[in-house]
């Protein structure tokens, strides 16, 4: 156990390291050689690695030093992005279970949810979170990151629902009849069988989902101008590029760092709630 | 014939698969006495699954009639009054050999306490004593049909089917299974109806052998199985046993030597 771990921690240092060099040697050859395809490589477009380490050590003009800066916003994008992620997977799930159960329904609503990701969320968003902002929930309109994470909820339930619909249909027909000679209802081999079996499908949309629903909080921060989270950050530090473009490479770095997060957490559930055969994950 | 003692009462059945399509199974007429181990035996297309299913109510016939303890074939499904065993373990990966085992007990309704002693019952019956906590894909193929079958008795059935359970085992592991279920059988007093297309299964298990013959499926001959019980492996060994492997041999060859060869023959062509 211990040296599967010590492995684990080696291959990732090493690939880490690999990263590391093939950022640093791309740098340096395209510098040396000054070529211009596809861009010039200098300290602006390309700034190295350990230096956007050390920025984060830096203050900015709110005060705070970087990292710690980065991290507010971090955590401000999180929780739009677990809310939307969550109510998504939940509103994804319902309507793939609903959607099987009646086929009619679903071939006459099956065309909108898949139109429905066709509109570019960037139109979207800001319709959303306009429309939020003017309604009034006990008075006053839904805080800033409660309209973000219904951007992110919707990059999220389209995945879940496509793939609760195949899993759910993908049951063993013979553990179908099974259920048949126990003259099960409908609602208990719903659920304890074509659940169970479409769990396996549901996490494969949910990792999808995951990462889709940070950038979806992200984008819709952007577009409804609203400055706390990684959205507002990545626009502030994109105007000041030219001045300081670390500080943008470093945000890219959080909003990396938040997506993985998100899909190892889904990860780690996926490992205590299905338990089959440990063939394959990730 | 007396309908009290039958649990299985076939009369006038036939299959028809699409519209005016292939005829499947055609004027049975089968009586299982309570208590009896019947094998359906019969080359590929003889429809013996098919009887399975419709006695189990998983499919309908599309001719004839079924009772099942006295009652017609779905209202029998729905009293539960039979368990069944498929090729195929057809085991839940999500729950443990105990939850598996439980899978009816639930859906009868039985509390947590009745169904884990029941398991525990169930468990020693089939002898996988210290298996309870294990997932299916951590069991050998014979062991994962153990669990089958004791899912199929848990809720104590009067009628077990069971569709070539033993087929994708090695000789070995079936062997020893056909004792085991046997042993079970003789504990349980319950009726089987079995599948099989092996001879010397067929023979060494059952009290009656039912040959079937292909296109359109029907009952040609059935063999009464006069071998002393309890059964033990001499039984194998025994003239008796050679004799009534012959007769069903015959029969079988009877019914359907020339779709068999000729099924023979194309598989070679193919080969």
């Amino acid at each position: 156990m211990a040296a599967r771990v010590g492995k684990r921690v080696v291959t990732f240092l090493l690939v880490l390291g690999g990263l590391w060099a093939l950022w640093e040697g791309y740098k340096w050859l395209w510098e040396r050689t000054a070529w211009s395809k596809p861009f010039r490589v200098d300290d602006l477009t390309l700034p190295h690695a350990h230096a956007i380490l050390l920025q984060l050590g830096e203050s900015t003009s709110t005060g705070d030093d970087l990292w710690l800066f980065l991290i507010r916003a971090a955590l401000f994008t999180a929780k739009s992005a677990a809310v939307g992620f969550a109510f998504g997977a939940v509103v994804g799930f319902f309507l793939g279970v609903v959607l099987v159960q009646f086929d009619v329904l679903r071939r006459g609503i099956m065309p909108y949810v898949v139109a429905s990701q066709t509109i570019p969320i960037l139109a979207l968003a800001p319709i959303v979170v306009r429309g939020l902002g003017s309604v009034s929930i006990g008075g006053s309109p839904p805080p800033d990151w409660v309209r973000v994470s219904v951007i992110a909820s919707y990059l999220t339930f389209f995945p879940v629902t496509v793939n609760t619909i195949r899993g759910l249909r993908s049951a063993d027909p013979w553990a179908l009849e099974l259920m048949h000679s126990y003259a099960a209802r409908g609602w208990t081999v719903l659920w304890k069988l074509r659940v169970p079996s479409a769990l396996p499908y549901i996490f494969t949309a949910l990792k999808i989902a995951a990462t889709a629903s940070v950038v979806g909080a992200i984008i819709g921060e952007q577009t409804a101008s609203i400055s706390n989270g990684l959205g507002g950050a990545i626009l502030n530090f994109n105007q000041y590029y030219v001045l300081e473009p670390k500080n943008l490479w470093a945000t890219n770095f959080y909003a990396a760092l938040l997506g993985i997060g998100f899909f190892l957490v889904v990860l780690l559930a996926e490992k205590v709630v299905v338990h089959r055969a440990p063939e394959r994950l990730v | 014939m007396s309908v009290s003692t039958s649990v299985v009462s076939i009369n006038g059945l036939s299959k028809v698969f699409g519209k005016g399509g292939v005829t499947a199974l055609q004027g049975i007429d089968l009586e299982v006495e309570r208590g009896e181990f019947v094998s359906l035996i019969g080359p590929s297309g003889c429809g013996k699954s098919t009887l399975l299913r419709i006695v189990g109510d998983i499919i309908a016939p599309t001719e004839g009639e079924v009772a099942v303890n006295g009652k017609p074939a779905r209202k029998a499904r729905l009293d539960r009054d039979y368990g069944i065993v498929f090729q195929a373990p057809v085991l839940y990966d999500w729950r443990t050999v105990a939850k598996n085992i439980a899978l009816p007990l639930e859906m009868l309704g039985w509390n947590r306490a009745k169904r884990a002693a029941r398991v525990r019952d169930m468990v020693e019956l089939v002898e996988l004593g210290g298996f309870e906590k294990h997932h299916p894909w951590q069991l050998s193929g014979g062991m994962q049909q153990r669990v089958s079958i004791a899912r199929a008795l848990s809720f104590s059935p009067a009628l077990l089917l069971m569709d070539e359970p033993f087929g994708a085992l090695d000789e070995m592991t079936r062997e020893r299974l056909n004792l085991e279920l046997l042993r079970i059988w003789a504990e349980t007093g319950s009726t089987v109806i079995f599948v099989t297309h092996s001879i010397s299964e067929a023979v060494f298990l059952s009290t009656r052998v039912v040959v079937m013959s292909p296109r359109p499926g029907r009952v040609a001959s059935i063999v009464p199985v006069d071998l002393p019980q309890p059964r033990t492996a001499a039984t194998r060994e025994q003239p008796r046993f050679f004799e009534l492997v012959t007769r069903v041999r015959e029969s079988l060859h009877a019914v359907g030597a020339d779709e068999v060869e000729e099924t023979l023959a194309t598989e070679d062509e193919l080969a």
